[in-house]
């Protein structure tokens, strides 16, 4: 373990003593926090009872809808903006602005269009997750060699093989780059929804607990939602890396 | 054409396409769930007149300037500290990373609880929003301030408040600038969405109520208003921000 590691180690630990210590002694009383260790035994009995089960694969499964909708749909626009330089010049200004747009403010809207089922929340994960794949993957795409494509235009290739052989392989750190950001838009587009307004899943599970102060309910979720997006974010991150590295570039 | 001539007509494109989609879907859906661009703009018009919007836009704008000044602070602050020590900024930038990934929502119970249910709750949650990414910008833009600038500012024997003013904050004004736009439009993000959740007051608080009630009008009319602003605001700022990026 390097030394950052290790003194990162120490001072999130020494924050959740910390936080031990404070709850213990009541300075931070019950109804506002617990202390952690009890946090991760209420954890682990959620998880082995089972009782969220239903809301946590519904999440899950949503955000993994609104990602690969939003990785396919992301790649083959940014693949069609980049053959037709007008389209992608008119649009420029809506993905530089796109992420200072507050998109849950559609929430409302998307609900009363489509009802208050999955639709909208997937819909808002997607909305929010589909920008950061175009821009990246067009980010990839004009770095292609320009001696790839002469090659393939010598091979007799046409647009899509062209795209599916040459350009996106080569653009694939890039690509990663964009997926990995959809990973954590995804989630927080179906978890803020769902906290918003919604009939199921983790987000509504927190709020719900909120409201009825049940903090053994809440706490554990929350730390389960903290530790699926930290890990997918760290393993995504860690094979990035590696694409980069594996071309020199790292 | 210039550069900044082809940008307005390529934007005042984009509006025409958003406003013929806008149109088109609002034929489609009909008047159960939409209304048209020009019934929208009407609304607005009779909102800004009356009084009923006032307090809440106020509101809002209250709980974001606020934010956005607490985030402006500690993200300087804690961006130029881990940028002078090579060691704290390695210990600490992976744990800013990952808290900028995950979904800050589920924080605003806990800071609810913390808070109570009023406008500072709402500050902390756009604040927690916006620090981040000042904080990492600033940091690396400080990292990056060539080192030969620092030598001559250490030759003349500055003092630290004398290096940060006259060196370092002019060399790495364009990257922390970038850091604020993105930090301002996070903020502003946070403090909706705080007030959507749970809020007596403001825009957020508005839209909410008006899904209860079904007031359609009402609830295109505030997102308009909603994403005009943050358009508006944030083009500006990337204006300025492809400017000073240009300088050098």
């Amino acid at each position: 373990m390097s030394r950052p590691a290790i003194y990162r180690l120490v001072i999130i630990l020494g924050f959740v003593a910390l936080l031990e210590v404070l709850c213990l002694t009541g300075t931070i009383d019950v109804i506002t926090m617990q202390p952690p260790h009890r946090m991760i035994m209420d954890l682990f009995a959620m998880l082995s009872s089972g009782s969220l089960n239903a809301a946590i694969a519904k999440t899950l499964s949503n955000a993994a809808i609104a990602f690969v909708l939003a990785l396919v749909v992301g790649v083959m626009t940014a693949v069609v903006l980049y053959r037709f330089r007008l389209a992608r010049d008119v649009l420029d200004p809506l993905f530089a602005t796109y992420y200072a747009i507050p998109v849950f403010a559609f929430y409302p809207l998307l609900i009363i269009v489509l009802g208050l089922g999955d639709a909208p929340q997937i819909l808002l994960g997607f909305m929010l997750a589909v920008v950061a794949v175009i821009v990246n993957t067009l980010n990839g795409l004009d770095r292609v060699p320009r001696v790839l494509l002469k090659t393939a235009r010598v091979n007799h290739m046409g647009p899509v093989e062209t795209a599916a052989k040459i350009m996106l392989p080569s653009a694939a750190p890039y690509v990663l780059t964009g997926a990995k950001l959809a990973v954590a838009y995804s989630l927080i587009g179906i978890i803020g929804a769902e906290f918003i307004m919604s009939r199921g899943g983790m987000g509504y599970e927190i709020s719900f607990a909120y409201n009825n102060f049940d903090n053994a309910t809440m706490y554990p979720l929350i730390i389960l939602i903290l530790f699926v997006s930290i890990s997918v974010n760290t393993i995504l991150a860690y094979w990035e890396k590696r694409l980069m590295r594996r071309r020199g570039q790292g | 054409m210039s550069g900044s001539q082809t940008a307005l007509r390529n934007a005042a494109i984009l509006i025409l396409l958003v406003l013929i989609c806008w149109q088109l879907l609002y034929w489609d859906v009909g008047d159960i769930a939409l209304r048209s661009p020009a019934q929208t703009l009407s609304y607005v018009g009779t909102l800004l007149v009356g009084d009923m919007i006032w307090p809440h836009l106020w509101e809002t704008m209250r709980a974001f300037v606020m934010a956005l000044i607490l985030a402006i602070v500690s993200g300087l602050t804690i961006g130029f500290t881990l940028g002078y020590s090579r060691s704290a900024a390695q210990t600490f930038e992976p744990i800013l990373v990952a808290f900028y990934s995950i979904p800050k929502i589920t924080l605003y119970p806990i800071l609810l609880l913390i808070f109570g249910l009023g406008i500072s709750a709402k500050v902390a949650f756009g604040t927690i929003h916006g620090i981040i990414p000042i904080a990492l910008f600033t940091m690396n833009a400080v990292r990056n301030v060539r080192p030969v600038l620092i030598k001559t500012g250490k030759v003349m024997q500055l003092s630290q408040a004398d290096m940060v003013r006259t060196i370092l904050f002019p060399a790495a004004l364009p990257e922390i600038f970038t850091g604020l736009r993105v930090g301002f439009s996070l903020t502003l993000i946070g403090t909706l969405l705080g007030e959507m959740f749970a809020s007596q007051s403001g825009l957020g608080f508005l839209l909410m109520n008006a899904i209860g009630l079904h007031n359609i009008d009402l609830i295109m009319a505030i997102t308009l208003i909603l994403v005009v602003f943050a358009a508006t605001v944030s083009s500006v700022l990337l204006f300025y921000d492809h400017k000073l990026h240009g300088q050098r």
